[in-house]
């Protein structure tokens, strides 16, 4: 394959992002059309993947490579086979449903360029999760996927429950994406590869199996909302209806059972995933199923189906059997279908009628007949009536437990339940808003704009259409889709025909039956659901928000210890510090040794004499012993500011005489400005002019300002006495001349040898500076308040 | 400390101090001094400037403020790095430019327009934050 199909691949999932910056503009300049715009995006995206569809059928997979960060292995390698196309057709195809919805959604919303923005960054990042081989860049795909969502579910920022929901699933998501990256780093260290499309048997053999697999089945039970990290999915459906449309019903949450699929080549398999995947799976199906009857919201409601049909493609990837991997591929696009059509067909009833209680609503079907169309061809494939998507899906289910054997029938028994369930649910969102005697609402409900009608209509015949292409689907979904998780060709045998002698329709007949007792029975089973939540007391919720509670608390205790607002102590803590950091690695590198007697100290007083200095000399010692004691014993602290300025010009004296020019000439300008300074400082702190502190305080400063004397001397010695090492200061003198132009060897290290280090200082240096504007413009223009306020005087003098 | 003396000498301090901080600045290369230097030179003539006449009167005379020239010397600074890109060679490769005039030759290379860069960032920040300090005490809005 050329470059021209490697950047063609890579451009699915970048050009989304691309459009992500455009967006706002493109907006302003479409005002009402910039829905149907900006769905171009994801509509040719969805062309070019039907392209592919030949030559992945042809070779199995298409492969493609562009370098990113080669230093880290870090390819933005792509990799697109039966499975990845799948999702990848489905995430463009809904996407453009979705955009077009949002632009009539959102009409004349304030922000709604930002919201089609983060809209298709989502994309990019869900369809980069899908298509990525490199797994660093799947998990940077699948962390973009948490931000962006994020932010659609915080969109209405200015509503507390949005901002809990966006903040609760991107906690939750992240524990999984942390745990994604452990798991990643894992299979590189066992593999050493990052390409998932190279991993082979090394990881089930190993003795990290479990932990890889703890590792795996977090990021995708997490991402993909099963018991009991559940909690998260109803939640963010404080999202706007797009949002939950495509995020959190066809997209996003599949990202883990996408995970679970395109892993179980070298993850799955084994005694342990199937159990632990089947147990996760059920229990997920059945609590979201019996969530689902619990409610009366519609968004609600269709919220925890969601969750059921994560639990039972959960479920049917633990099976693993050819029948269940065939029936996952199947029922994510028939979910995915009918689940997205259903979410916009609610949001267009929530749109014009103004509620989306289902008790409130009736008889809709007069005022929104399209609408109604839309919603009842999904609540069809739902159920899963024949010439539906969903049948097939449920018979593929079936299929697979029909052997009988060991906890066959248990699973099945779930499986009946839960299908029975959704089924109910179905029926009651067919026929409660529409059908029956007409409600007042709270607006007057008429059809919606034709945008927010495409969407329902498109996928709920598109779902049909599938359906009656029964060989078309079986070739080109199907099958490569199938082969691709199970890693053996798999041959299709959907068929329209119904044929009375296998238990297959009886089953499904069953689960129809069930599904009618459910729909019947619904009041009476949601009454009993809510006495048996009310009976328990707790649910996830309130665990996530007490342990989130207690998190906070307990990192303000940490900061307000750390934070205490003192100022003496900070500076203790600092020098103490310094202290630690002189003495303990001397101590470390048996630094003392220059403080022990290399010979006999028997006649110790001839070995003292003066050191060999000259006069001048001796007078900047003094100077600078006057500089202390001028420091030590000024009445007021301005006088002690002022004479440590004494001391440092001893020490600028000191490096000018030593040959130091550079050095002496920069102490200079530093002392000046820095007792400069302090002295502004400490006449706009007002403090007392007098020091104080109590003895116990000054005995403490003092042994401190001691020690840490003692350290940086002691240092200094021992530095010293060392050989030096001078093969660099060789080479710069060495250098300097010939090839940096320069005499001032100083200077040409700060700006030649080592100006990449300045740049980096300076940079500092004007960051500090913006810090301390910000620190001194922050305080109030005047701390005392004037006693008279002038505009009273003169009043008084008018 | 406003005396009449101070306010009327301090303008030809700062004057000389400015210049005498350009030609450290410049000089840097080959004898003691740089960017770096200079620019604490140059901050102390603001400060004394700001000293005598007040900050908002030192302001008026920068005509720019402080923090955008310090802004200005990290963006040329890392443009003279940027500059040896453009000769094939890795980011900071010095280029030096001798220009003949006769007489005597100028010696002009990215080193000195990183130095200045240097310069610029130490000056603005250092009369930033004493110009600031400085309006507080005088207590000006």
């Amino acid at each position: 394959m050329g470059p021209g199909l490697d950047a063609s691949i890579a451009l699915v999932a970048i050009a989304p992002f691309i459009a992500a910056l455009l967006a706002p503009s493109v907006q302003r300049f479409t005002k009402p059309f910039a829905g149907w715009v900006l769905a171009l995006v994801p509509t040719g995206i969805f062309v070019f993947l039907l392209s592919l569809i030949d030559p992945v059928l042809a070779n199995g997979a298409v492969s493609a490579r562009i370098g990113w960060v080669p230093a880290f292995d870090l390819d933005l390698s792509f990799f697109v086979d039966g499975l990845s196309l799948t999702f990848a057709l489905t995430i463009s195809g809904i996407g453009t449903m979705i955009v077009l919805y949002a632009g009539a959604y959102l009409k004349g919303h304030a922000h709604l360029g930002r919201f089609l923005a983060f809209l298709l960054a989502f994309m990019g990042a869900m369809l980069g999760l899908v298509l990525a081989d490199n797994m660093l860049a799947l998990f940077m795909f699948w962390e973009l996927t948490a931000v962006t969502s994020f932010l659609l579910i915080g969109f209405d920022h200015t509503r507390q429950a949005a901002r809990r929901g966006a903040i609760q699933a991107l906690v939750i998501t992240n524990i999984g994406g942390m745990a994604l990256l452990a798991g990643v780093v894992l299979v590189q260290q066992l593999t050493g590869t990052w390409e998932l499309s190279a991993i082979g048997d090394e990881v089930r053999g190993s003795g990290l199996y479990g932990l890889v697999l703890v590792a795996f089945l977090v990021a995708a039970f997490t991402k993909s909302a099963q018991v009991p990290f559940h909690f998260w999915l109803p939640n963010a459906m404080e999202a706007p209806t797009p949002v939950s449309a495509f995020l959190h019903s066809a997209t996003m949450v599949q990202g883990g059972v996408y995970l679970l699929a395109r892993t179980t080549p070298w993850l799955g398999g084994t005694q342990v995933w199937m159990v632990t995947l089947v147990c996760f799976g059920a229990a997920t199906l059945l609590w979201g199923a019996l969530g689902a009857m619990r409610q009366t919201d519609l968004k609600q409601m269709l919220a925890q189906t969601t969750i059921a049909s994560l639990g039972l493609s959960v479920l049917l990837i633990g099976l693993g059997t050819e029948a269940a991997i065939a029936a996952m591929v199947l029922y994510f696009v028939a979910h995915a279908l009918y689940k997205a059509g259903l979410f916009m067909a609610v949001g267009a009833i929530d749109h014009e009628a103004g509620t989306r209680d289902i008790t409130a609503l009736s008889g809709l079907a007069d005022k929104m007949p399209v609408t109604f169309i839309g919603a009842a061809l999904g609540c069809l494939a739902m159920i899963g009536l024949p010439l539906t998507l969903g049948y097939f899906a449920k018979e593929e289910m079936y299929l697979g437990l029909l052997d009988l054997q060991g906890g066959d029938i248990a699973v099945l028994l779930v499986l009946l339940a839960g299908n029975g369930l959704l089924a109910g649910v179905a029926m009651l969102i067919l026929v409660k808003p529409f059908l029956g005697p007409v409600l007042p609402t709270p607006k007057s409900a008429h059809e919606a704009p034709i945008a927010m009608l495409v969407g329902p209509i498109l996928l709920g015949a598109g779902g049909v259409v599938a359906a009656v292409m029964t060989d078309w689907l079986g070739h080109t979904i199907l099958e490569p889709g199938a082969a691709a998780v199970l890693g053996e060709p798999v041959t299709s045998h959907l068929s329209l025909a119904i044929n009375p002698a296998s238990p297959l329709l009886w089953l499904s007949l069953a689960t129809w039956g069930l599904g009618f007792l459910v729909y019947r029975q619904a009041a009476a089973i949601r009454t009993l659901l809510r006495r048996f939540e009310a009976g328990l007391g707790w649910t996830a919720d309130t665990v996530f928000d007490s342990v989130m509670f207690r998190l906070i608390r307990f990192s303000g205790s940490i900061t307000r210890m750390l934070h205490h607002g003192r100022l003496e102590l900070y500076l203790v803590t600092v020098f103490v510090m310094l202290a630690l950091a002189l003495f303990v690695p001397m101590l470390l590198q048996n630094g003392y040794h220059v403080l022990m007697p290399t010979a006999d100290l028997g006649n110790w007083s001839a070995m003292l004499r003066w050191p060999d200095l000259r006069p001048y000399e001796w007078g900047v010692i003094v100077l600078a012993l006057v500089g202390l004691g001028a420091v030590l014993l000024a009445p007021n602290r301005l006088v002690a500011i002022v004479a440590l300025g004494i001391q440092g010009t001893a020490v600028a004296l000191i490096f000018l005489l030593f040959g130091a020019p550079d050095l002496a000439f920069t102490q200079f300008m530093v002392e000046i400005l820095s007792v400069v300074i302090l002295a502004m400082v400490m006449t706009r702190l007002r403090l007392d002019e007098t020091d104080h502190r109590q003895l116990e305080d000054l005995a403490r400063d003092g042994t401190l300002a001691l020690v840490c004397g003692a350290g940086v001397s002691l240092l200094l010695m021992v530095v010293l006495t060392g050989d030096l090492d001078t093969k660099l200061s060789d080479l710069f003198t060495a250098t300097s001349v010939p090839i940096a132009h320069g005499h001032n060897i100083v200077n040409v290290i700060l700006v030649d040898y080592r100006g990449f280090d300045t740049l980096g200082e300076i940079s500092v240096v004007m960051a500090a500076g913006i810090a301390i504007m910000a620190l001194l413009r922050r305080r109030p223009k005047s701390v005392v308040p004037p006693i008279a306020p002038p505009r009273r005087r003169r009043k008084v003098v008018a | 400390m406003n005396t009449i003396i101070f306010r009327t000498v301090a303008p030809l301090i700062v004057a000389i101090m400015l210049v005498f901080s350009v030609y450290i600045c410049l000089r840097g290369h080959n004898e003691p001094g740089g960017g770096f230097i200079g620019g604490l030179i140059a901050a102390s003539a603001v400060a004394i400037l700001g000293m005598a006449l007040g900050p908002a009167e030192a302001r008026r005379a920068l005509r720019l403020d402080p923090l955008a020239i310090a802004g200005f010397g990290v963006f040329i600074a890392g443009l003279s790095g940027l500059l040896s890109l453009f000769t094939g060679s890795p980011f900071m490769t010095s280029i030096w430019l001798y220009l003949d005039l006769g007489q005597t030759t100028v010696p002009l290379s990215t080193p000195m327009v990183f130095d200045i860069g240097v310069y610029l960032v130490v000056f603005g920040t250092i009369a930033a934050i004493s110009l600031a300090l400085e309006s507080d005490v005088e207590d000006e809005p």
